[in-house]
């Protein structure tokens, strides 16, 4: 049907981008006239686009496959299958776009149809609220960058890539162009404070459209970015690394510290999805940081680990998004203080997603490592940068991205542990079962790149350098003919890795142990109630709960980032109400950027509204004096 | 030839550092005490214990899963492969550019993060207690570590512990304020993450009071011995890394004679001592503090170590 | 100057800078004492150092000053002076202990950037140590205006003197710096009498010592 349609597409379509990026073959291109009138709608394949292609054909061919799956468990299909093809389209077809028209169709396209998906459930209000922020959003980041195509295209209007580059290479509007892509970009990608939108629509959308959203459409915007910045628009300003680093720097530890707040699984992997956003633009920062200044091999492994970051992200979210949608057609719920257990009764789906939680904690041997090893290397590298302010920028988006770190691996052993292990806290979660074989053979796809990726990263960076050379114009050394498939970012004597080593080490010292012991001494085993200091308590409520497991985080930043109130509510001695304890949390991009512009639009909406209510002859009368203006103006004018 | 011996000094290493870790341990114990006026257990009673626990079956809960099983095995083996990386008695061993300081660090934090797990596993509060509370510990010894890696790495030109060990060796380093400031870090950082005072107590029972005992709590028999042994691993690493980093004196290059190997060996047993005496009189003259002042306490590491790093930044200029 | 004297100089100004956040850590008033104390034991040691280094023997007399006057007698007197008026033993906050930090390095990093700018050209050892300085004065101020004790706004603004004579000390051929420093203890002195003649006057209305001799009378 469609899904498995959809699956044979995005297969052939990794291939194919597989085969450009690693046979490291020239641009292709293809002109077709059903574009505007007088250039037709180009369509380009170079490395760049090769491997964003193979990105998102990877997390469709996933998705799409976790769906044949699912698919039918769907209430209403029709409100999802005529749109999710569209979506893959849109999505792909940004990718390969040549010209400014036939991109910004298809990221129209791309919104729309996820839009419609976000919206397929709308029985829930919470979804038709979650679409409607979307769509705003939606709109505001074409309309941005449909602002920075126009700056770039000029008065002459040469859309095609092609004569954007001819032509920015000695215009004077960059700087505008780089703040419009990245308002516009950006807040497709989840960066703050335009993220807002992120964690309402990502989890209201079908599990395997999440996936997509989370997984390709971020990376999407992450493309357009990368194309607009580092290809159409010439060399960068110093501070166009300052912004976008900043940027980073904060998305990244606001993503986090809100995704450890969340007790809907869902929506902490939407905001986890904004912190490494955030990572990425990091790195993205500082290649441009680098690119400004000329230094070359920094600029390529910054932008290297930028974009394997990416890709890794993709992987791992996907299969996180994959298992979260398991979790949910089994249990019926999204709220981790409803499951529990879960480990025993659905062994297969906990295991990968204990590999997803292990990949975007940033564990070695596993793939998130490799790529924040590879940021931290860039940002050891940044002292040879001259100017001031970013000398002292980096250590400190260094430290933010350190403390990101950690707080996701924090985040993720509360994700892990109070879904999947624990005992089960509701009814639902006591008898839930292991999903389809599709999904499993899905997500076993997604952690199997995971591990692969961690194991052999050489590959992956080999396969990026043609996307460096044109981007900054240098790569980073060749990394597949060195001993034992180790990665070196700038110089063997500088530092090193073995993803590989590490786990036969890893592997070979447990097995050892384990083998050891069992010899040995002894290996026997007894069941017995949990010892619990001496006090087993049979009611699984008195388990740690997600919110439980955050309260020392939040009482440590929640006062200054979230505004974060409690209050307890106890009854006096006697009484036999329940205790009440109340979290109140803000996110305060919300309060103080998008509630005043509400308001402010609701203000003059209303103040505006009487226009509806007028006669006949005051429609005539308004349209009659503004003629009288205009004709004025035109005669005053010329 | 030469590839036989460098994997017999790197297997040498490993086997040391499994030998003198639970030494370590009885070592500090022993002494503190000592100090507080009493006699103490035998130096060699962690190795007893061991044995006696590895003896034992394991007693689990009924509903602990497979992965409670598996983590002592994994914890301890990373901790084991960490601890072999860094330097003891001679740098550049044949296995010590696979992983660099900031991988060493990622491997201790796996660890952790699996005992946080397994704390969780059992379902019971104060297996919620211990890892809750780790992780806030984690968040912010984690990030301060990898400030003292940078402001490290800033000078000695890589994150290579084998290049750390022989910049420090070498006579281009200084007295460099960034350099007082990153060990004052590490210290500070090296206590929390091993638990001692006055962060975590490693002797308590008092469960209110527990961080890493509450996460352990469920665990028994060989499962136990094998937690314990990656905790004194820990220690053993921490106080290997300081040694090597701003004591590097003693420490042989890898193409030395035998006879250089052995003094390096006693050298390195003497920083041991040094180490668990310090820390020893450090734990005994100072009290816990609550647990919501250690995040002021790891928040002031951090501060000192994204300042050196920041040091490094502004003074390269000059 | 070769390249161990400027290391140890340097170790030592920073050493003065680390004592500083030391104080902005402390929430107990003896503890706040006893880090002033290292403090001005630390700069005595700075002093001397560059005492030795530029042969400029009348800098011992300043290191000798800040040791006995600072590192001893100021701390011992505010210690008594504390045990006996009763006051409060725990320093308040205005603001949080982290964004206090956190602050507190944004300030170190603005006076490196600015004394590195501004002093483009000149001597290494000089242009560090009066950054170094700066953040000491900056730091000291930050105390001042981030505590609610008078005790440890008497303590800023020593800290803030400390910084001064740090900076004096390091720059070469300054005179009358043993001068100065005997004036601004001097001036020490006097304030802190002063905070604590008003605490009096607020205790007791008056700062009449016939009507003290009165009160004693009574309770006897």
């Amino acid at each position: 049907m469609v899904y498995a349609a959809c699956l044979a597409l995005s297969g052939m379509g990794l291939v194919a981008a597989l085969s450009h990026l690693i046979g490291a073959v020239a641009p292709a291109e293809i002109v077709s006239p059903l574009g505007l009138p007088w250039i037709g709608a180009h369509f380009r394949l170079d490395a760049l686009s090769a491997f964003f292609l193979a990105l998102v054909s990877l997390s469709s061919g996933a998705a799409s496959l976790y769906a044949v799956g699912h698919g039918r468990e769907e209430r209403e299909p029709e409100r999802v299958l005529p749109f999710y093809p569209v979506f893959l389209a849109g999505m792909n077809l940004v990718v390969l776009a040549g010209d400014a028209f036939t991109f910004l169709l298809s990221w129209e396209v791309m919104s729309l149809a996820s839009c419609a998906l976000v919206m397929a459930r709308h029985r829930e209000e919470e979804n038709v609220y979650a679409g409607y922020v979307y769509l705003v959003m939606a709109s505001f980041s074409a309309l941005t960058l449909l602002l920075a195509f126009g700056f770039m295209a000029g008065a002459d209007g040469s859309y095609a890539f092609d004569s954007i580059r001819a032509r920015m290479a000695t215009a004077s509007s960059t700087g505008v162009v780089l703040v419009l892509a990245l308002i516009g970009a950006g807040s497709k990608a989840g960066l703050a404070p335009l993220h807002v939108w992120l964690p309402l629509a990502h989890p209201a959308a079908p599990s395997h459209v999440s996936a997509l959203m989370s997984g390709a459409m971020t990376k999407v915007a992450v493309y357009a970015f990368v194309r607009i910045v580092f290809d159409l628009i010439g060399p960068p300003a110093w501070w166009w690394g300052a912004i976008v680093l900043a940027a980073g720097g904060m998305t990244a530890t606001l993503g986090v510290l809100h995704a450890l707040m969340q007790h809907d699984l869902k929506r902490l992997l939407a905001y986890s999805t904004v912190e490494n956003i955030g990572i990425i633009f990091i790195a993205l920062g500082l290649a441009l940081a680098f690119r400004a200044y000329g230094l070359g091999s920094a600029a390529a492994l910054a932008l290297t680990a930028g974009l394997l970051h990416a890709f890794n992200h993709s992987a791992f979210k996907s299969l996180l998004f994959l298992g979260a949608g398991a979790v949910l057609s089994k249990t019926g719920a999204r709220d981790m203080e409803r499951l529990g257990g879960l480990i025993h009764r659905m062994p297969q789906t906990a295991f990968l997603f204990l590999v997803g939680c292990a990949a975007i904690s940033a564990l070695p041997p596993l793939n998130g490592f490799v790529s924040e090893w590879l940021t931290l290397q860039a940002i050891l590298l940044s002292p040879q940068l001259p100017s001031w302010g970013l000398k002292l920028l980096a250590p400190a988006v260094g430290a933010l991205l350190a403390l990101s770190a950690a707080l996701a691996a924090a985040c993720f052993i509360k994700a892990y542990g109070v879904t999947f292990l624990g005992r089960p806290r509701t009814a639902a979660a006591e008898v839930a079962h292991e999903t389809d074989r599709f999904s499993l053979v899905a997500m076993s796809l997604l952690a199997a790149t995971c591990f692969i990726a961690g194991i052999v990263p050489s590959l992956f960076i080999d396969a990026l350098a043609p996307v460096a050379r044109s981007l900054v114009g240098d790569r980073m050394p060749a990394q597949f003919g060195l001993a034992w498939l180790t990665i070196v970012p700038i110089a063997e004597s500088r530092s090193s890795y073995n993803g590989m080593l590490v786990f036969l080490f890893v592997a070979a010292s447990g097995i050892l142990a384990a083998s050891v012991i069992h010899r040995f001494a002894s290996h026997a085993v007894r069941r017995a109630p949990a010892w619990d200091c001496g006090f087993p308590d049979l009611n699984p409520a008195t388990q740690y709960t997600a919110a439980s497991f955050s309260q020392p985080i939040r009482r440590v930043y929640g006062s200054y980032v979230f505004r974060a109130r409690e209050r307890v509510d106890m009854p006096l001695p006697g009484e036999l109400r329940p205790a009440r304890i109340e979290v109140e949390l803000h996110d305060l991009a919300w309060d103080w950027l998008y509630a005043p512009i509400a308001r402010a639009v609701g203000a003059i909406a209303d103040w505006l509204n009487p226009l509806q209510f007028r006669t006949i002859r005051q429609y005539l009368s308004l349209v009659f004096f503004a003629l009288v203006v205009l004709l004025t103006g035109l005669a005053l004018w010329s | 030839m030469v590839v036989m011996r460098d994997l017999a000094v790197q297997g040498a290493q490993m086997l040391i550092v499994l030998a003198l870790a639970p030494l370590l341990t009885g070592f500090v114990r022993k002494l503190k005490a000592r100090m507080l006026g009493r006699e103490g257990p035998p130096i060699v009673q962690p190795y007893r214990e061991l044995v006696r626990l590895m003896r034992k079956e394991a007693v689990l809960a009924d509903n602990a899963s497979w992965l409670f099983r598996v983590i002592p095995y994994m914890v301890f083996a990373g901790t084991w492969v960490a601890s072999a990386l860094v330097p003891t008695f001679a740098t550049g061993l044949i296995f010590s550019w696979s992983a660099d300081l900031i991988a060493v660090t990622a491997l201790l934090g796996s660890g952790r993060f699996f005992v946080a797990l397994a704390g969780m596993d059992v379902g019971t509060s104060f297996g919620g207690i211990g890892s809750s509370r780790e992780a806030m510990i984690a968040t912010l010894a984690e990030p301060a570590m990898i400030m003292i890696v940078f402001t490290l790495a800033l000078l000695a030109g890589s994150t290579q512990l084998s290049a750390l060990a022989g910049f420090m060796l070498s006579p281009a380093v200084g007295l460099r304020v960034s350099l007082a400031l990153a060990l004052i870090a590490l210290i500070m950082v090296a206590i929390a993450e091993n638990g001692r005072i006055p962060v975590d107590n490693p002797a308590t029972h008092l469960e209110l009071t527990m961080v890493h005992e509450a996460m352990i709590l469920e665990y028994s028999g060989r499962h136990l011995a094998m937690i314990e042994f990656a905790a004194s691993l820990k220690l053993l690493l921490y106080v290997s890394l300081i040694a090597c980093v701003f004591v590097p004196w003693g420490l042989v290059s890898p193409r030395a004679a035998v006879s250089e190997y052995a003094l390096a060996a006693l050298a390195y047993l003497g920083k041991l001592a040094a180490g668990g005496f310090l820390l020893a009189l450090f734990e005994t003259s100072i009290a816990k503090m609550r647990v919501f002042r250690v995040p002021d306490f790891l928040g002031a590491a951090l501060m000192l170590s994204l300042l050196g790093a920041l040091l490094l930044f502004v003074s390269r200029s000059l | 100057m070769d390249g161990f004297t400027l290391d140890v100089a340097h170790l030592l100004a920073g050493g003065l800078v680390l004592t500083s956040f030391v104080m902005l850590y402390q929430d107990r008033l003896y503890a706040l004492l006893n880090v002033f104390a290292l403090q001005a034991l630390v700069l005595s040691l700075s002093v001397a150092w560059q005492a030795w280094i530029q042969g400029a023997p009348h800098l011992f007399i300043t290191a000798a000053i800040a040791l006995i006057f600072k590192a001893f007698i100021i701390p011992v007197a505010l210690h008594r002076i504390i045990a006996n008026l009763g006051i409060h033993r725990e320093v308040e906050a205005v603001t949080g202990l982290g964004p206090t930090m956190l602050f507190g390095i944004g300030l170190v990093a603005l006076s490196m950037v600015v004394m590195l700018r501004v002093t483009a050209g000149d001597d290494p050892l000089a242009r560090e140590d009066i950054a170094f300085a700066l953040s000491v004065v900056l730091l000291g101020l930050l105390m001042m205006i981030t505590r609610s004790n008078a005790v440890s706004q008497v303590v800023g603004f020593m800290s803030i003197e400390n910084g001064l004579i740090l900076a004096a000390a390091g720059a070469k051929g300054m005179p009358l710096v043993v001068e100065i420093s005997v004036a601004f203890s001097v001036l020490v002195a006097l304030i802190v009498i002063g905070v604590f003649l008003f605490r009096i006057r607020e205790r007791f209305d008056t700062v009449d010592v016939g009507v003290f001799d009165r009160i004693q009378g009574e309770r006897r």
